[in-house]
């Protein structure tokens, strides 16, 4: 294959503008524009957001609860993670066995997966067999289990899944960087935990885990496919309305990624390193953001339309996958990018990568690669509304970041509207080429730690 | 259930799919259903262009845009002997330039236009595809008309892209000890044929490989008369017929393309074993391959009971294998399975298990053994059949609901020599397997001799590598 798909690690949330987007000036209306979202309230009060679309017999259904790893007890990191693997081991009078047998015999998929900020669930049904699934996800959700069977088996398989990624060069590099970035901040712990925290977690935490944040007053839902807003209200208020109406969060201070240049070497015998880099960014209500969005495409969000690609594999051949992005996670944004390179080369790769960070923070992009962005991402953007659960996963997103209900239509508008100066002013500041955080996992080869400069 | 965990685990010891994109799982026929007649969609139309060019047509209106995907009916098994891996490189080069796209602005051009691109290479076949808006599919569809004949290649793309490739390669094998093993599984699964022979090349093939290798397999396998056009989205086939016809079918065929004659794998008279010691395996692995005919090469109604013999031991938490070693014994961590249906020549039906801590590798491969001894002597029950069967058929409606998801598996069974209509009865062919049929292929498929076992072993680690960083972070200015 040409080009790696972006791996997107699960710690990471979707910005709803990852590299999907797109909209040519001239490519008519997104799809978005024709779409009727509607905004549904429970008799209940429960809000759902539904595309209707009955050109399918489904229905996807996404739904989030803010308040996700961020909310692991500091001695119980990866508690989240444990408790999104829980969630289809047993409910009610279904134990694990009959509970799978269960979704089975319904067609019906349901997986949870806790982010920084939020745990997600995403369902997807038959319309033929709805009211069966949506009971189901009822059941799942107000009446767990943690059968103390079911929670030893998943700990084995979080635990093993760690022995795994301990030899996982992007996922050490990866961990290593957020450590560095988010020092005493719930964002540099690991979202899957650590072999003694995992250890102790009990069933007595994953329930507490459960009541205290998933509740309704922290809680988005989309609905996209086969069935009307009629019967979604009810249907909101039979699958959520047995939650707490309060959560009880406990609250996260506002991440500051300190300064580098900071470079950290973890040895592996591994033929290839890998290497993640990065530093603080702006979050999504700066008004910045969406230039600095725009921004990332041209540095490494862009695939072969991007300077890193272009430096470091098309002239140089010195990766295969090298790419950049923005993560503005609710309590601290960064912009982070990685690359595997051979550990001879390694050292090149990243020289190349910070000079081209240094010359785009200087001169900023052209106008030629500020048009050739804006054309990608508006024209692209209707391409992220192809299926009913890849259009429930923008919209959840965007009441996620609470970026309003018309956001889809005014959305390439932000796009268009930012100017050279502009980019070329959020590039100045957005850019801290010496003042990167590194890590390098395998064995570098002349890739010391950074000297500070001066 | 935390199967996510393992992913992109499972993803490596798959090797069903190793250079295809992640995200779009790999071909199964599970999306074969027809729709519903019912349904408000039109079926897919197919025709012929006077030059041998295949096109079909899924129309699907719910949003304004397309996926066009050419399919070359050449793969890595197709390779001349000794120059393994040209297939994948070509796929790269591909993407260089024409006369008309000048050196490296293919994917800039796609991305101009608002749409996305890429391609895989598998051992039977070579796809590119793009999705764009609508409006924009005369623009991709001449481009790709004109990579078809046009390719230009200077001595300097190829040997930047050979550096690109051989990187590619660290990152997908060399860098991963259960990639490494899946290569040598593959190597002793198939002794002469050439599935044996990884599709991204061995190593010092790779980088034996020239602008004059990749010409001359491009000359001889990219041509009209060897491809498939698959267009999917919002558009009506007479306006995809009038514009393959103004570009693809400008395109002189190539002379007769002689089939796909492979060196076919002889009859086995011994098990194999692959063992790797690592001391980054991470947990024990035990994995057990057979060698079994896929859809193309079974005997009628063979391969529809070897898939759902498979959905039924060994898929997802309520299969056989994952109960009895996860659930019940407690001997893995996890533990699954799969049918490789999707070969030209020949299928594969692979069992993993993930050990459980304590767990020796004689213990976790007798567990497995057990799972499969139990099928081959008493099958499957009626009530598995039923419930595995509903499922699977249900799956097509999920897969109906994406184009791109419609293109990719309509595309790779007519690459790979089905018809439309054998797509469309294969819901009724499952429909009629019973029981009986199941307990057969599995007797006649899950053979001791037509077996590779791969055992993955962490071993002590005696490299100085530790949890400590060996060089402490620098502070910065403050």
């Amino acid at each position: 294959m040409r080009q790696a798909w972006l791996r997107r690690p699960s710690s990471r949330h979707d910005l709803g503008l990852a590299p999907a987007v797109a909209l040519v000036a001239a490519i008519p209306s997104a799809p978005a524009d024709a779409m009727d979202i509607k905004r549904v309230t429970s008799p209940g009060g429960i809000e759902a957001w539904l595309v209707e679309s009955h050109d399918n017999p489904l229905i996807a259904m996404r739904f989030a609860f803010c308040g996700g790893a961020a909310q692991d007890p500091e001695d119980k990191q990866g508690l989240a993670y444990y408790v999104s693997g829980m969630m289809d081991e047993g409910a009610g009078n279904l134990d694990s066995v009959a509970f799978q047998e269960r979704l089975q015999s319904l067609a019906m998929r349901m997986d949870f997966d806790a982010s920084r900020d939020v745990m997600l669930g995403n369902v997807q049904m038959l319309t033929a067999n709805k009211d069966e699934s949506f009971d189901l996800l009822r059941l799942a959700l107000a009446e767990p289990r943690f059968d103390v069977d079911a929670v030893e088996r998943v700990r084995a398989q979080i635990l093993a899944g760690l022995k795994f990624d301990e030899n996982d060069p992007e996922e050490v590099a990866s961990l290593a960087w957020d450590r560095l970035a988010f020092p005493d901040h719930p964002y540099g712990r690991p979202i899957k935990g650590t072999k003694a925290s995992i250890a102790a977690i009990t069933s007595q935490d994953l329930r507490d885990y459960v009541r205290r944040v998933f509740a309704r007053d922290k809680l988005v839902i989309t609905v996209v496919g086969d069935i009307d807003a009629e019967t979604l209200g009810p249907t909101l208020d039979h699958v959520f309305g047995a939650l707490p109406g309060r959560s009880s969060l406990a609250p996260v201070a506002d991440a500051k990624p300190p300064l580098g240049p900071t470079r950290e070497i973890i040895e592996m015998n591994v033929p290839q390193s890998v290497a993640q880099f990065g530093q603080r960014a702006f979050p999504r209500k700066d008004d910045d953001f969406m230039t600095a969005y725009i921004l990332n495409y041209i540095i490494g969000g862009g695939g072969f339309s991007s300077r890193l690609m272009e430096e470091v594999r098309e002239k140089r051949g010195l990766a295969y996958s090298v790419h950049s992005n923005l993560f503005p996670y609710q309590h601290g944004a960064v912009f982070v990018g990685s690359v595997a390179t051979q550990n001879e080369e390694v050292a090149q790769s990243l020289a190349v990568i910070e000079s081209e960070l240094k010359r785009l923070a200087e001169e900023g992009p052209n106008a030629e690669e500020l048009a050739s962005a804006k054309s990608y991402l508006t024209g692209a953007y209707a391409l992220r509304f192809e299926s009913s659960s890849s259009i429930a996963n923008q919209l959840l997103w965007i009441q996620i970041e609470d970026l309003g209900i018309d956001y889809v239509k005014r959305r390439n508008d932000l796009i268009e509207k930012v100017s050279l100066d502009d980019i070329k002013r959020v590039a100045k500041r957005l850019i801290e080429a010496d003042r990167l955080i590194t890590t390098i996992v395998g064995k570098p080869v002349d890739a010391g730690p950074k000297e500070v400069p001066g | 259930m935390v199967m996510s965990m393992f992913d992109q685990l499972v993803a490596t010891l798959d090797p069903r799919a190793p250079l295809i994109l992640a995200g779009f799982g790999v071909a199964s026929m599970a999306f074969a259903v027809a729709r519903d007649s019912a349904s408000a969609s039109p079926r897919v139309v197919e025709f012929t262009l006077t030059n041998g060019l295949e096109v079909l047509v899924i129309p699907d209106h719910r949003a304004p845009v397309v996926t066009q995907m050419i399919w070359y009916k050449v793969g890595a098994a197709d390779e001349p002997r000794g120059s393994s891996g040209i297939a994948h490189f070509l796929e790269h080069l591909m993407f260089k330039g024409t006369d008309a796209i000048l050196p490296g602005q293919f994917s800039k051009i796609v991305a101009k236009n608002g749409g996305e691109d890429n391609a895989f290479t598998n051992h039977d076949v070579t796809a590119y595809f793009q999705r764009v808006a609508k409006d924009r599919l005369p623009t991709v569809m001449a481009m790709e008309a004109d990579r078809m004949a046009n390719l230009r290649l200077s001595e300097e793309d190829v040997t930047t892209e050979r550096k690109v490739i051989l990187e590619e390669r660290r990152s997908r094998v060399d860098n991963d000890p259960s990639s490494i093993l899946q290569e040598q599984m593959m190597a002793a699964l198939y002794t002469k044929h050439p599935y044996g022979i990884p599709i991204i090349g061995w190593a010092h093939e790779v980088s034996a490989l020239d602008r004059e290798d990749a010409l001359s397999f491009y000359k001889r396998f990219y041509a009209p008369n060897n491809a498939l056009l698959v267009i999917a989205g919002d558009v009506e086939p007479d306006e995809v017929r009038r514009l393959a016809d103004e570009t693809f079918g400008k395109l002189p065929p190539h002379g007769a393309m002689n089939g796909r004659s492979r060196p076919q794998e002889p009859e086995h008279s011994a098990p194999m074993r692959v063992e790797l010691e690592d001391a980054r395996a991470g947990r024990l692995t035990v994995q057990r391959y057979y060698l079994a005919p896929s859809y193309a090469s079974a005997a009628p109604g063979e391969a529809e009971a070897l898939d759902l013999l498979m959905r039924i031991a060994a898929s997802g938490p309520v299969s056989r294998l994952y109960k009895r070693l996860v659930i019940e014994q407690k001997t893995a961590a996890s533990a699954g399975g799969w049918y490789s249906d999707s070969g030209l020549d020949a299928g594969r039906i692979a069992f993993y298990a993930i050990g459980a801590e304590k767990i020796s590798p004689a213990e976790l491969e007798q567990a497995i053994d057990g799972v499969i001894a139990e099928l081959r002597d008493c099958g499957v029950t009626q009530a598995e059949l039923d419930r595995a069967r509903s499922a699977y058929l249900a799956e097509f409606v999920y897969t109906s609901d994406s184009q791109s998801r419609m293109a990719r598996h309509y595309g790779w069974r007519l690459a790979t020599g089905m018809t439309v209509a054998d797509v469309e009865a294969w819901p009724e062919r499952l429909k009629q397997v019973t029981v009986e049929n199941i307990r057969d292929v599995a007797r006649k498929y899950l053979l001791e001799k037509n077996s590779v076992t791969g055992i993955l072993v962490p071993a002590p680690d005696r490299t100085s590598r530790g949890e400590q960083p060996v060089h402490a972070p620098v502070p910065g200015r403050s």
